[in-house]
């Protein structure tokens, strides 16, 4: 293997008792290879402020950099939430640490892209195509990993793998760059809203579709109308949160809770996206209040209601985040941050081997920063997203090969049991 | 085909008037029905009935060259539905103090009155969200309405244009030009701005000229206020340094300001937000030739260029904050000791820079002709923008009349963005828009709300975007609600059978 782990201080000592949730070893051993994999991808679109959010409060250049903005050391009630002694969650993150303290949650911090743009709209593409700095890469990186499924489906004796129009579906009113390509994949907005109402008319342009010349239009309508099929079957009725999860009433809260309906309507949901907004702050960030603040209370107690919600489906379940890259690590003039580099991403699972922060740690002094003012990237993004590909959904790492194209050796941080 | 006939002001105005603007463009455009059908379809949000046979009796050529002249093309038909949104013609100073001011007061007050909102501050403001009352609010007053009527206005208008001006292609490049210069208005005072911006800003240049159309979006509040250039000052001497080994750069000319002199602001130094996005999506395009660096310098030049949003104010350059050292803009030496001229220098780089002739003809081509237009096409745009010095009436001109534009592997080749297909439905159905809010919502659902598309980069532009499942079925009902004459503040001449299955057939999505 060449595979790493680089242990962090004192979080290190963690790992000696990793804490699955009893139920989930249960689970996982009840429904091996029964249950498909579940990968629910999550962006915080905008550049969240990774420093911010995994605070490292064991640096004294973090204090300096950031006069007005800085996360307090643990302590009081504005102060980090303290995982190992040197990395703390945002206090309005509180609801994650249940999911580290189970071992459930894993960060991977200084990670990103080696790519060297501060264009939001670049960095998302690179992060999405998962092809860094190659703009022509006509799919995303998830429509690939289903396009590679699906030839190696043909070519086997099992049932094929794609019977479900319903196996990668974005809660987005638009299609993501991550789900863009040739394997069919849904944008839905709202599973409840997704239905011709008139019946008649709902017949005829399914058949005028199916009809048409035009390849784009003809495609996306046949996954649609398959699609609705199934969800009028499955889903019925108002949905209900499960183990008393409570999503926040936000847009992005309620297409974490559609990702949950879908799972559990057992539609063949693998591949789910999710995005969150509103991370750019380049003015009055704020620090244990204000605008990062309400954005991680919004975006945890989101991800955590699923977790929740999914219950003992989380032992197949990874749900990983990610931003396009971090921002610089001193704040700027207008007590915001400027776009920067590395940043951190969760990941949560019972398959996942938590309570640990992975990557090498580059440190925030002058002279350890990306271009003397950023946090650098010790992880590149594709080592976890490869990890996810290979171990947790199963994929041999030819595949791997083919979703990450030129990127033929990665270094899997160990995320994953 | 749908029988109802619009007269049509303009084509008689155009007979005679045109002449002068036709001899200037010696291109021969193909007058078939095809050709005809497919210039109405991008230059226009959709044909109307009898559109086609109207412009095939004036000519292809003339029609063309009258769209590209819109202020001698009457619109009074639009004016008069115009006129209901009283807000339109208001100036930024007026709508904060008479408007935004007020209900800021009268919410605070609420809020003080323990009248939290439900579920806290939601950050993730839905567009048009303030429309609908916040469930267990108290009944909306009359503060509050006003306020809210400055957003609904501008999206009424935006609607009606599309659907009934006569100055289709202006109203085309209008929505071009905004998405270009993107601003979002759930970003704070943004929205006091938007009117005037508008107006003031994009709509007097898109046939204009591009510096000047660039220069007027720089000054304006609203594009100061979303890329947070009105907080971005000289970097004071203690703040930490950003970019240390680049920052040497510049030579021993780039003296520290000491003695800065700042208003009542909290701002504390550099934001490179708007000189980040000016060269990125406003000129050069991201790989127009930029450096890290250039943003610094870029973002440098533009320092002291601010506002008092609580005032409505328009642009004021206060020489305290600027950072008077010398700067380095793609190889250009702005000297030190300037001023506001710093920014203008930057602009004028900018606008004559080679990247920047050819950034704006690939975007103005894919718009136009396909969603990767040919080379040759963009090229010769782009020359012609560098040789006009910027006249986006010839770039234009250059791209609607070439033979790429009339090729036919054009022809339907772009997808409709959902503003594209709810105005091209209902241009062709004749539809009269009592109330265009509700089509407003419509958009909403599609995944486009108007004036509310928060990032920068405006919308995609292109059909991997908006060829969705969700986006499908959202037209589908919409053309069946067409059909029933159910669409809330719509009413149609006539029922029609199939109207549904025209409205969401696949021919129908493209353009």
């Amino acid at each position: 293997m060449t595979s790493r782990r680089v242990f962090l201080k004192s979080g290190a000592m963690a790992m000696v008792t990793v804490g699955f949730a009893p139920s989930f070893l249960a689970r996982t051993a009840a429904a091996a290879g029964t249950r498909k994999k579940l990968f629910i991808s999550v962006f915080q679109r905008g550049a969240v402020d990774g420093l911010n959010m995994v605070v490292p409060f064991g640096e004294a250049d973090y204090y300096r950099a950031r006069p007005s903005i800085a996360i307090a050391r643990p302590g009081g009630s504005d102060g980090a939430i303290d995982l190992n002694g040197f990395f703390g969650l945002h206090p309005r993150m509180a609801s994650f640490k249940p999911l580290w303290d189970r071992g459930e949650l894993a960060i991977v911090h200084a990670c990103g892209s080696h790519d060297t743009t501060r264009s939001h709209f670049d960095a998302q593409d690179y992060m999405e195509s998962a092809t860094p700095g190659v703009k022509s890469t006509k799919d995303g990186w998830l429509n690939r990993y289903l396009q590679v499924r699906h030839e190696r489906a043909g070519e086997s004796e099992d049932p094929p793998l794609h019977d479900s129009p319903l196996q990668a579906v974005a809660l987005t009113k638009t299609m993501p760059r991550a789900l863009q390509g040739v394997a069919p994949a849904l944008a839905v907005g709202n599973t409840d809203d997704f239905n011709v109402s008139d019946m008649g008319a709902k017949a005829s342009f399914e058949e005028i579709y199916a009809a048409a010349k035009d390849k784009t239009l003809h495609g996306t309508a046949g996954e649609t109308f398959d699609a609705m099929r199934t969800l009028n079957q499955k889903t019925k009725g108002t949905y209900r949160p499960a183990n008393g999860a409570v999503y926040p009433r936000s847009p992005f809260g309620q297409a974490l809770q559609e990702i949950a309906r879908l799972a559990k309507a057992d539609v063949g949901l693998e591949i789910a996206f999710a995005e969150s907004t509103q991370w750019d702050h380049h003015v009055n960030e704020g620090a244990a209040t204000g605008q990062i603040a309400n954005r991680l209370d919004d975006f945890s107690r989101g991800v955590a209601a699923l977790a929740q919600d999914l219950g003992e489906r989380m032992a197949d379940t990874v749900i990983l985040t990610m931003s396009e890259f971090g921002r610089a690590v001193a704040e700027n003039g207008s007590r915001g941050t400027d776009h920067g580099h590395g940043n951190a991403m969760f990941v949560i699972g019972g398959g996942v081997k938590g309570r640990e922060v992975y990557g090498k740690w580059p440190g925030l002094a002058l002279d350890q920063r990306y271009e003397g003012r950023d946090l650098a990237v010790t992880t590149d993004f594709r080592d976890v997203f490869s990890e996810v590909v290979v171990k947790h959904l199963g994929a041999d790492r030819s595949v791997a090969a083919r979703v990450f194209p030129g990127y033929t050796t990665p270094r899997f941080p160990g995320v994953i049991a | 085909m749908w029988t109802r006939s619009i007269a049509v002001v303009s084509f008689v105005m155009l007979l005679a008037g045109s002449g002068r603007t036709a001899a200037k463009a010696p291109v021969s455009v193909p007058a078939t029905d095809q050709s005809v059908a497919h210039a109405l379809n991008r230059l226009t949000f959709g044909a109307r009935p009898g559109d086609v046979e109207r412009v095939r009796a004036i000519g292809l050529q003339r029609w063309i060259d009258e769209q590209l002249a819109p202020a001698r093309v009457a619109d009074a038909a639009l004016a008069s539905r115009l006129e209901r949104l009283a807000t339109l013609k208001l100036d930024s100073k007026t709508i904060q103090q008479e408007y935004s001011g007020p209900a800021m007061v009268e919410r605070r007050q609420r809020q003080l009155a323990g009248n939290r909102e439900p579920g806290g501050a939601n950050p993730e403001m839905a567009p048009g969200g303030a429309r609908r009352p916040e469930p267990g609010a108290r009944q909306t007053s009359e503060v509050l309405r006003k306020d809210r009527q400055v957003i609904s206005d501008i999206e009424e208008a935006k609607l009606l244009r599309a659907v009934y001006s006569e100055r289709q292609l202006e109203e085309v490049l209008v929505d071009f030009w905004f998405n270009h210069f993107n601003v979002f208005a759930g970003k704070g005072a943004t929205r006091n701005y938007l009117t005037e911006y508008e107006r003031e800003a994009i709509r007097s240049y898109v046939l204009g000229n591009f510096r000047d159309l660039l220069g007027a979006t720089a000054k304006s509040p609203a594009m100061l206020f979303y890329l947070d250039n009105w907080m971005s000052t000289a970097d004071s001497p203690s703040s930490e340094p950003q970019m240390t080994r680049q920052r040497r750069s510049p030579g021993p000319q780039m003296t520290p300001i000491t003695q800065i002199e700042r208003p009542q602001s909290r701002a504390r130094g550099l934001n490179e937000n708007y000189a980040r996005e000016l060269l990125e999506l406003h000129t050069l395009g991201v790989d127009g030739g930029y450096t890290q660096v250039d943003v610094i310098h870029v973002a440098r030049s533009f320092t002291g260029w601010t506002i008092r949003p609580r005032q409505g104010s328009g642009l004021m350059f206060v020489s305290a904050l600027h950072d008077r050292g010398a700067k380095t803009v793609l190889g250009h030496t702005i000297k030190a000791g300037g001023g506001i001229e710093d920014g203008e220098q930057v602009l004028d780089i900018l606008a004559a820079h080679p990247s920047t002739a050819r950034y704006i003809a690939l975007k103005l081509a894919t718009r136009f002709v396909s969603d990767a237009p040919p080379q040759e096409l963009v090229q010769r745009a782009a020359a012609r923008f560098t040789a006009t010095k910027g006249d986006l009436r010839e770039v234009v001109r250059t791209i609607v009349t070439s033979p790429e534009f009339f090729a036919p592997e054009a022809y339907r080749a772009k997808v409709k963005t959902p503003l594209e297909f709810v105005a091209s439905a209902l241009r062709s159905t004749g539809a009269e828009v009592r109330n265009a809010l509700p089509l407003a919502r419509e958009l909403r659902e599609m995944g486009m709300p108007l004036y509310f598309c928060q990032p920068p980069t405006g919308y995609d532009d292109t059909a991997s975007t908006w060829v969705s499942a969700g986006a499908l079925v959202s037209r589908m009902n919409f053309a069946v609600a067409l059909g029933k004459n159910e669409v809330r503040g719509v009413s149609l001449p006539r029922a029609k059978d199939d109207l549904a299955l025209e409205i969401g057939s696949p021919e129908f999505q493209r353009r």
